[in-house]
């Protein structure tokens, strides 16, 4: 069978202009495509295992999505995630880490005017900070790609013992990072406590801001198309306060940085953390637009001292 | 011996160190404010273990006393020690390691009366490397801005300090030194069985006229330390112990909210390839596991052999392991002592009898143990299995599990399954094969064809489970300047 294109004639071509000026209606607006704000766990998007999404407002309650609330199951995948990718990740070059980083500033450079828009719409800020926002968040990627081959340098060296050795000192990763993001700044904030974890070599679980999580998923999209292998960064959105715990007490969690958790909050998950000895961060109010320094590169970092006889 | 054994022509003759030379007193108490008096908590008798016989009685110090120490560093924090300018910071620090030198045989015997360990040891590591590290930092005192740590580095204010009975004098060195070189003031509480050389350390620095209530020194038991713990005046906790009292520690310090560091347990791997050099590598084995009785926290007490060389190092080892002298400490030929005290002798013996009873085979060799004192022979156990209490507990003793592996691979998955991770051990000939072990095995500190070597200026402390914080070098600073 073969189908013949028929054109409509041109009469009744002239019968549909003249009904649309008629009635003068414009044409329906393209539907958008909207996106589902899933979990990024092990370089995968999927949904909350407990099929939980709540929704997320702007600051005058208009619904922007509904992100997935992530339970204790999907810390647990995190973790998992995280510790697989350990190996790899912090066994990777230092040159190599800093190429990647700075291919996520790259991929976020192209999306630009998209997280704009996110920044404003979660934080319900103007266009002049979100955009000052994006920017430093960028930037904060390029900072942290150069340190990745430069923090041995600065802190590591020869120890000059007094005996027929060499002993030198160098930092390394301390493993699986679990971090609660600051509520407040939905990407800057983000970038700045995740950025430094990976930087030296961990893998990180990162609790997004439960009340602005959208630019963080939007994020691990570029994370995801950015050479990071997946499970370096794994982002959970949901409640702070029911995930932390978890997190907290969670056996093979190293570290745990409790700067997106008000500090009234802090003392049950470093109680917690002190079960295995995890490294917890805590620090002051964090200014964003501070010079960012070297002290959340060696927040988690462990220092390894190697000794060898000299001798023919 | 009297008279000369043809038999056996390569005796030893005793050579005991004078006990006299400690220049023991009957009876110390507390070091509060710059001044000597009984503490206010029990009188206890602190004993040679290797006798039973008591030493001395020790005054002890309470809660109380804990407050007055607190206080009086407070005041010397505020007072005269932010008065004293970096470098006469620096000369107190100075004068205090060489007063520990011209004390040193004093310090070594006393020492190895209060603790047990041969006087070889105490004599040639633990005052010798006490003395070091205060020379060490001394000189940093001041040229702090220079460290690395901003161009202003400030004190944190009183620290609270819990050392071991393991190196008594050298855990006193690592903790007060860097304390001071940064501008601190010091409330120390050494352990219960081994105050004698902490107390002594607290007449030297009398004499090298500190300021008062710069240093403080309470001998006592648990109550004093968790006293100084929970303190509200003290700002920085440094303990050095067990990982099970760290984490209690960290769980109180996460609440009040001060600086905390710890140096904790260990397991550590000592793994020996095909191609290492086995007599040394059997020396390192022995350093590893019986300097000390193995009461080190960086013990190797987990040897990894490759399955290739198992039964020829074990050979070697108990060959080894025969001529090792047991005996009087004082004696300068012994080269194992006696375990620090009763319940860490009940511990050793309750986890080797674990190793029994999981399986494992024991073996010591014929060693005549002393009808008084605590003595456990040196002992190792083959066929031990990763599931193992006593490949996986600190065993804190002179007690060596082996195991073997056939990769490298192999090794590094044995080494890091543990929740430790405080050092290692790698014996081979080939370097590239030792860097990438190195750079694998997850620990703090990694010896490599040598064992239990420590130097003031190598930073010391270790990954998970074994604390954080750093000991020794330039990191050691960073424990004791405000962030």
């Amino acid at each position: 069978m073969v189908w013949r294109h028929t054109l409509p004639s041109k009469a009744k071509v002239s019968a549909a202009k003249a009904a649309a000026k008629a009635a003068p209606v414009d044409p329906p607006a393209r539907l958008a495509v909207r996106k589902t704000y899933k979990l990024y766990i092990g370089g995968a998007f999927p949904r909350s295992e407990s099929g939980r999404s709540y929704p997320v407002t702007d600051a005058h309650g208009k619904l922007l999505a509904h992100a997935a609330q992530a339970s204790r199951k999907d810390v647990r995948d995190a973790v998992s995630a995280a510790r697989k990718a350990f190996a790899g990740w912090s066994g990777a070059t230092a040159y190599n880490r800093g190429q990647v980083l700075y291919r996520v500033a790259e991929m976020l450079e192209g999306r630009r005017e998209q997280f704009l828009a996110e920044v404003i719409a979660a934080e319900t800020g103007t266009a002049a900070d979100a955009a000052a926002q994006v920017d430093a968040a960028i930037d904060r990627w390029v900072w942290y790609a150069g340190w990745t081959d430069k923090y041995a340098q600065i802190v590591g060296g020869a120890n000059p013992v007094a005996g027929p050795y060499f002993n030198f000192s160098l930092p390394e990763p301390s493993g699986v990072v679990g971090i609660i993001a600051p509520q407040e700044s939905s990407l800057l904030g983000f970038v700045s406590v995740v950025a430094p974890a990976i930087a030296m070599g961990n893998t990180v679980v990162v609790i997004a801001s439960s009340q602005r999580p959208l630019p963080a998923v939007s994020l691990a999209e570029a994370l995801a198309t950015s050479d990071l292998p997946g499970g370096v960064v794994n982002l959970l959105t949901g409640s702070a306060a029911e995930l932390a715990p978890w997190l907290a007490s969670h056996l093979d969690v190293n570290c745990l940085d409790l700067t997106g958790i008000d500090p009234a909050d802090r003392v049950p998950l470093a109680v917690a953390a002190a079960d295995t000895v995890k490294r917890v961060f805590a620090p002051g109010p964090i200014d964003l637009a501070a010079d960012p320094g070297m002290s959340r590169l060696g927040a988690f970092v462990e220092t390894k001292t190697v000794w060898h006889p000299t001798g023919v | 011996m009297d008279t000369f054994d043809n038999a056996n022509p390569f005796q030893y003759a005793p050579a005991p160190e004078s006990r006299d030379i400690a220049r023991l007193k009957p009876s110390y108490g507390i070091y509060l404010n710059g001044e000597f008096r009984d503490g206010r908590g029990e009188a206890v008798k602190t004993i040679n273990p290797a006798t039973e016989e008591p030493l001395a009685e020790i005054a002890e110090a309470d809660a109380t006393d804990v407050d007055d120490a607190v206080s009086a560093a407070r005041a010397a924090y505020q007072g005269t020690w932010s008065r004293t300018t970096p470098a006469e910071r620096s000369k107190y620090l100075f004068r205090i390691a060489r007063a520990i030198q011209e004390r040193g045989r004093e310090l070594a015997v006393l020492e190895t009366l209060d603790n047990g360990k041969p006087i070889s040891e105490s004599r040639d590591v633990d005052i010798p490397t006490a003395a070091a590290h205060f020379f060490y930092y001394a000189g940093w005192a001041d040229k702090l801005g220079y460290a690395g740590f901003g161009p202003e580095p400030r004190p944190i204010g009183v620290a609270g300090q819990i050392i071991p009975w393991n190196f008594p004098l050298l855990m006193a060195a690592w903790k007060i030194a860097p304390a001071l070189a940064t501008g601190n003031t010091v409330v120390l509480k050494p352990a219960e069985t081994t105050p004698l050389t902490a107390i002594t350390l607290a007449e030297i620095i009398a004499e090298c006229d500190l300021p008062a209530g710069v240093v403080n020194i309470l001998p006592g038991g648990p109550s004093v330390g968790q006293a100084l713990v929970e303190h509200p005046g003290v700002d920085k906790i440094a303990f050095t112990g067990s990982t099970a009292v760290g984490k209690q520690i960290q769980k109180s310090v996460a609440v009040s909210g001060k600086r905390l560091s710890l140096e904790l347990g260990g397991k550590a791997a000592n793994i020996v390839f095909d191609d290492a050099p086995i007599d040394q590598a059997v020396e390192g084995i022995v350093n590893g596991i019986f300097f000390n009785q193995g009461h080190v926290c960086c013990a190797g007490s987990r040897l990894l052999v490759q399955e290739s060389v198992h039964e020829e190092v074990i050979a070697a080892l108990q060959e080894r392991l025969q001529t090792l002298r047991m005996g009087d400490p004082l004696d300068k030929n012994t080269d194992i002592g006696a375990i620090n005290s009763a319940a860490q002798l009940a511990r050793v013996r309750a986890l080797a009898d674990s190793g029994d009873a999981e399986g494992a085979i024991r073996w010591s060799p014929e060693c005549h143990l002393p009808d008084k004192g605590f003595w456990f022979p040196p002992t190792i156990f083959t066929g031990v299995s990763q599931a193992n209490r006593i490949a996986r507990e600190e065993i804190f003793g002179p007690v060596l599990s082996v195991l073997t592996f056939r990769t490298p691979a192999e090794a590094v998955e044995k080494a890091n399954n543990t929740p430790y991770g405080l050092s290692a051990g790698i014996w081979t000939e080939k370097g590239s094969r030792i860097l990438w072990m190195a750079n694998r095995l997850r620990a703090g500190v990694i010896w490599a064809n040598t064992f239990n070597r420590f130097d003031p200026t190598s930073p010391f402390g270790g990954y998970q489970e074994s604390g954080f914080g750093r000991e020794g070098g330039r990191h050691g600073l960073e424990a004791y300047l405000a962030q």
